[in-house]
């Protein structure tokens, strides 16, 4: 691994002006290190400044009022599915983190971390756009918010400018009638990364006969996590039932763009995202029927 | 390229050493201070024959950089047993026969640690659940699985 | 050698606690990366970036200039070595090939095929180093299918191989190393007698064995002269062969010292590191730490073949094989010697079959060189024949099971080989299948399905020695020096113990290096609680006789009035009766040591067969397989340790199931593995199989003298077939190609592609 200078900043401010430093070799951010210490190692990525910022309150907040739930970048994902009410609010959240990596990933990988490594196949973006989430960013020039679907830009690249830091995400509050569902496909049962992936979210009409809105995302079929908006379009206003998801499912299908690799045939992931569109729909669905 | 002070409780004991910033918790364990028990077998976080309890949680020490671990606690399998009284996880590997070659037993018996501590009560599936990020290419699992749920009787 | 049968044992098929157990939970055991002496400096390879080219110009200049390194050494500075084959244990290897496979030469023949070595005070700066070696390469063109490296024009890995077949040496250099023929009875007779015949293609991937532990070695090479060598190692002595070799070195001066070793399964037999490491110290007058990692592992070390088969088989309509012809063709890697014949051999060895053409080829392609991966050879084999098997009795409405004990070897039968079958048990592990509650369980539910497969497997004799000494309190002490992977210190005291009338508890086994005893060959071919066990036996019968001798003086009677029995010794008159501990603590008070050694070089054993049988969904959206339950039955014939016969059987059982499902080398174009680490190489995890039950059969061997067959490899021949029969029940398609992974599913089910 190549040789980089630590530091581990106890503010925001601090952490900042770390990252704004030029000269040889890039300021790199470190949370869980799940991701950036095995790109050292091998050299897909390169820091001489690696910035610890676990030791910064913002990022590692975690707490809920009425009416949203806020997420410090750096809270790894046990914290997250450990915590009652995100297990009560979010059960989408709380699949997507128990999936990324196994227990010994989950005890440092953070959902910030995940978001900002931007790998197609993130296990934790589809549920947070869903679910609306948006990003706090914290820079040079202020604070600033994007909505998580305008925040990947290309595979393993993000929205951040230089010297800018993601410091939380934060979750509007589940409405009535609401549920949101995450699902993978992966060929064992664990430690994969997804083939592909869907999230959805959506709320019904309060007999639960009709959705109100929704949105579909895919995940490992494009560069980037895709929020169809076809596909919501096709359920919004639409009775529950075979014929409005066979719609969805099919815009689903119609807006990936796939590739084949190691992991998967483009046919493969294009009949997949097909296939776990339905289930995360229809999951959400039975949620949104049972929530209060 | 200045070397980091690195003061952590390892195995109940207060330690400290100088290490580079780029020597992962792995490295420091088995290179500087010689505690080989923890085992280097990918490297990248996927077989989990590196695992240590890191501030009372369940880590890859090859996914923790060293300087990341000062102020904080490790507990490596060479502190799982009490002197000369093994935990009874240790006990139920040796008479189930959970062990072959003994390569990943560190990583499974803290790991199993982690998991009895927090559950005592977790079944088959949560067993093996909880060690998907365990690899072992000699037993099949059955032996470790059932090793775990004897030792997690015995506990209760 | 008596077969002491029909016995009831005091120690064998008890479950003790192995000896070395403690150090290994607590993380006390020294295995290969765990060596630390004084001044150590570690070492790291510069390897190949190409499947194929050659090497112009290697300067290690800057590298040298690098202030924390202290050597850099090329093939340069290994000795040009003799072309001639050596016996390593699990298969022959030709020096020369050996050598360049250490570090290449003219050329490089696989993308990680290493070209440099470099010693440093710390790891991360010989990395560094690395980058500073420069190497000219002229880029060739690169093979890496095995039926592409078959044709005519396909680009020469040797240009001077002139590949071996029944008629000589072909005429013209190819990729085809050697063509081998079995061939018995008359082939168009027995297809004109079948009334139904079964012809099928089929392709396997290469795999890796998959050990936990990556090659490690430390050596330390004496201004005298004299090189310890400590490695993880499946064979000390064998590995002290090769170094002499490689490095052309005396034989006398090279000491290895086995440490504890993190799984083999055939592929920690060939050097790799050794011979670097020694280099490395011989240059720097330093001990040398090499550790390899995981990339390394899969990309430099030895995996087993890919392969193409063509099975074709024919049955009478009541059920009899009449006729098989096939045609094998193997990936050897970079250099000749895959194990094809033997997966020719095994793949019939479980029938009766009159009229048989195997033919066999052995193809080099630009990818590592093969090692042996657990029964070599069979396990694809199986994958073919046992499937084509399966549709000729689905087609003749006959229970798979029944269909093979129809047509079962037993003893007598003839054997691929020529000589017929020793006293085996293939039968009656059917017959215990039949009789098992998994197959008489119904499977219910939609897609899903029930498959059957059986395998053989060899059991290697070979040498083994051993010295047993008493100790002062009359317990025993075992040197051997056979690595223990998977319980050897535990079977061998057990016999030990057997053999002397005394408790396990009182045998000391320790496994020691290639100065402190007779030779040993390798842990693997499932030979050491077979082989090395008799060794164990006759030394153990040494000692009797040695302790009967010195009683003849102690209690002054004729040495023929001294019988052993029942863990005593007694005079025929009575007078003298007492336990082996007892007797042994009063005659070693009188001053001398008693001790015994032996040295065997046994015959091959009777070799041993496995049935198993899976259960299986398959999500007809997703093409994932999931493994609802596994019986394996497998004859050990006498299961000195049960758990820990279980344990091979169980292990090998998952390493097939992610063979069958999931592993695979996956290449792009450019001749590199895409998937060289444990995130994209999909081997089970424990939440990817069920429990595994097993069967023990035990029909004792004719030739141990405790019935004992090699129990190791033959749990991974039929996982391959089994699966894929039970996937082809559970979705109506026949899988021919491994992995049938889930996208290899959706294709062939759903037309996904």
């Amino acid at each position: 691994m190549q040789a980089f200078e630590y530091s581990a900043p106890r503010t925001l401010d601090e952490a900042v002006r770390f990252l704004r430093r030029n000269g040889a070799g890039e300021p790199r951010v470190l949370a869980g290190g799940t991701d950036l210490i095995v790109q050292l190692r091998e050299g897909r990525r390169q820091a001489a400044l690696v910035v610890d910022i676990k030791h910064i309150p913002e990022l590692m907040e975690l707490r809920h009022d009425d009416r949203t739930t806020t997420i410090g970048a750096a809270v790894p994902c046990a914290r997250i599915y450990g915590d009652a009410e995100m297990r009560r609010r979010f059960p989408a959240l709380i699949e997507s983190a128990s999936l990324i990596g196994g227990i010994q990933i989950q005890s440092r990988a953070s959902l910030g971390g995940n978001l900002c490594n931007a790998s197609p196949a993130a296990d934790s973006i589809p549920a947070l756009i869903a679910l609306c989430a948006v990003c706090g960013l914290s820079g040079p020039d202020g604070e600033r918010s994007i909505p998580v679907e305008r925040f990947c830009t290309g595979p393993g690249q993000n929205a951040l400018r230089p010297g800018e830091l993601l410091v939380r995400l934060v979750l509007p509050a589940p409405k009535a009638h609401s549920g949101a569902a995450f699902e993978r496909f992966i060929p064992r049962n664990e430690m994969d990364i997804a083939v592909a992936n869907a999230a959805a979210a959506v709320e019904l009409s309060a007999d639960g006969a009709r959705f109100v809105s929704a949105r579909v995302v895919v995940g490992a079929c494009a560069p980037t996590p895709l929020l169809v908006h076809e596909a919501g379009e096709a359920l919004t206003g639409q009775p529950v039932g075979e014929e409005a998801i066979m719609r969805a499912v099919e815009a689903v299908r119609a807006a990936v763009r796939p590739i084949t690799d190691m992991r998967g045939s483009a046919a493969q992931r294009r009949h997949l995202a097909g296939v776990l569109a339905r289930r995360v729909v229809e999951r959400a669905v039975e949620r949104a029927r049972a929530a209060r | 390229m200045t070397k980091a002070h690195l003061r952590f409780e390892l195995n109940g004991e207060p330690t400290e050493l100088l290490c580079e910033p780029r020597q992962s918790l792995l490295e420091v364990l088995r290179d500087e201070l010689g505690l080989t028990g923890t085992k280097e077998g990918c490297n990248n976080g996927n077989c989990g024959a590196c695992n240590v309890l890191f501030n009372g949680a369940l880590v890859n020490a090859c996914c923790v950089l060293a300087v990341e671990a000062d102020g904080g606690s490790v507990t490596t399998v060479e502190g799982i047993a009490e002197g000369e009284r093994l935990h009874p996880l240790q006990r139920a590997f040796l008479e189930e026969a959970a062990l072959q070659c003994g390569i990943c037993t560190p990583g499974f018996i803290v790991a199993a640690k982690a998991l009895l501590d927090s559950e005592p009560d977790a079944d088959e599936a949560r067993v093996r659940h909880w060690l998907a990020g365990n690899l072992c290419r000699c037993t099949g699992y059955d032996k470790i699985v059932r090793a775990v749920l004897a030792a997690e009787a015995e506990m209760r | 050698m008596v077969l002491e049968k029909e016995r009831t044992y005091q120690v064998i098929g008890t479950r003790p606690v192995r000896p070395d157990g403690v150090d290994k939970v607590t993380g006390r055991a020294q295995y290969g990366a765990d060596i630390r002496l004084p001044g150590m400096l570690f070492g790291k390879v510069l390897r190949s970036p190409h499947a194929h080219a050659r090497v112009r110009r290697i300067d290690t200049s800057k590298a040298l200039a690098h202030p924390d390194v202290r050597a850099v050494v090329t093939s340069a500075d290994l000795p040009e070595p003799e072309d001639r084959v050596q016996e390593l244990g699990e298969g022959a290897a030709n020096l020369r090939e050996l050598s360049s496979n250490v570090l290449a030469r003219e050329k490089v023949l696989y993308r990680g095929h290493a070209v440099a070595a470099v010693a440093a005070t710390n790891a991360h700066a010989a990395q560094e180093a690395l980058a500073l070696i420069e190497v000219e390469y002229e880029p060739l063109p690169a093979v890496l299918d095995v039926r592409d490296a078959m044709r005519e024009d396909a680009p020469l890995l040797h240009e001077n191989l002139r590949g071996k077949t029944p008629e000589g040496p072909r005429a013209a250099p190819s990729n085809i190393a050697a063509h081998t023929c079995f061939n018995f009875g008359d082939l168009e007779q027995g297809f004109a007698e079948a009334d139904v015949v079964v012809e099928r293609e089929f392709r396997t991937k290469m795999v890796h064995q998959g050990y936990i532990e990556p090659h490690a070695s430390t050596a330390l090479w004496n201004a005298d002269g004299q090189l310890t060598v400590w490695t993880c190692t499946q064979g000390s002595f064998p590995v002290r062969e090769q170094l002499a070799q490689v490095l052309g070195h005396p034989i006398s001066r090279i000491k290895v010292v086995p440490t504890e070793i993190g799984g083999g399964f055939g592929g920690k037999i060939p050097v790799y590191l050794e011979p670097l490491a020694a280099l490395l110290s011989r240059a720097t007058g330093k001990p040398v730490k090499m550790q390899m990692d995981r990339a390394e592992v899969f990309e430099a070390t030895g995996p087993t073949s890919g392969t193409w088969s063509k099975v074709k088989l024919g049955a009478k309509n009541d059920g009899t094989l009449v006729a098989c012809e096939a045609t094998l063709a193997y990936e050897a890697g970079a250099y000749p010697g895959s194990p094809v014949t033997a997966g020719a051999m095994t793949m019939i060895a479980p029938y009766r079959l009159e009229h048989v053409r195997i033919d066999a080829y052995d193809v080099v392609v630009n990818k590592p060189k093969v090692s042996a991966y657990r029964a070599p050879g069979a396990p694809a084999a199986a994958f073919a024949m046992e499937q084509v098997v399966d549709e000729l009795a689905e087609r003749l409405g006959i229970d798979p099971l029944r269909f093979r004990l129809e047509n079962a070897a037993h003893e007598g039968s003839r054997t691929p080989w020529g000589a017929p079958h020793p006293r085996i048990g293939h039968e009656e592990c059917l017959e215990a299948a039949l009789s098992s509650a998994h197959y008489n369980a119904p499977l219910e539910g939609a897609n899903r399905g029930r498959g059957v497969a059986s395998g053989y497997w060899f059991n290697a004799g070979l040498r083994s020695s051993v010295t047993v000494t008493v100790m002062p309190d009359g317990t025993v002490s075992l040197i051997e020096g056979s690595t223990d992977i998977g319980g050897t210190r535990a079977s061998l005291a057990m016999q030990l113990a057997e053999t002397l009338g005394i408790a396990y508890e009182d045998v000391k086994p320790t496994v020691v290096d290639t100065d402190s005893v007779g030779y040993n060959d390798v842990t693997g071919g499932s030979r050491v609680t077979y082989g090395s066990g008799m060794a164990v036996y006759e030394a153990g019968r040494k000692l009797i006789d040695e302790i009967r001798t010195r009683l003849s003086k102690h209690w002054q009677r004729p040495v023929e009035e001294i019988a052993h029995a029942d863990g005593r010794f007694r005079t025929a008159d009575g007078q003298h009766d007492e336990p082996f501990k007892e007797v042994c603590r009063q005659l070693m008070t009188r001053g001398e040591g008693i001790s015994a050694s032996a040295s065997v070089n046994a015959r091959g054993g009777a070799g041993a067969f496995a049935v198993h049988i899976v259960d299986v969904e398959v999500d007809p959206e997703t093409g994932k397989t999931t493994v609802l339950r596994y019986t394996a039955v497998q004859d050990a014939g006498k299961a000195v340790h049960p758990s820990y016969v279980e344990g091979q059987m169980q292990g090998g059982v998952v390493q097939g199931i992610g063979w069958a499902l999931n592993e695979e080398y996956y290449y792009g174009d450019s001749g590199r593995m895409a998937n060289a680490s444990f995130l994209d190489y999909r081997m089970p995890t424990a939440l990817d199989v069920p429990m595994i039950e097993t069967i023990i059969v035990e029909v004792p061997s004719p030739t141990h003298p405790y019935g004992v067959r090699g129990v190791g490899e033959v749990p991974i021949v039929p996982p391959l077939a089994a699966i894929a029969n039970a996937v082809y029940r559970a979705t109506g398609v026949r899988q021919t190609e491994l992995p049938m992974s889930p996208r290899r599913i959706l294709e062939t089910t759903l037309g996904v592609e």
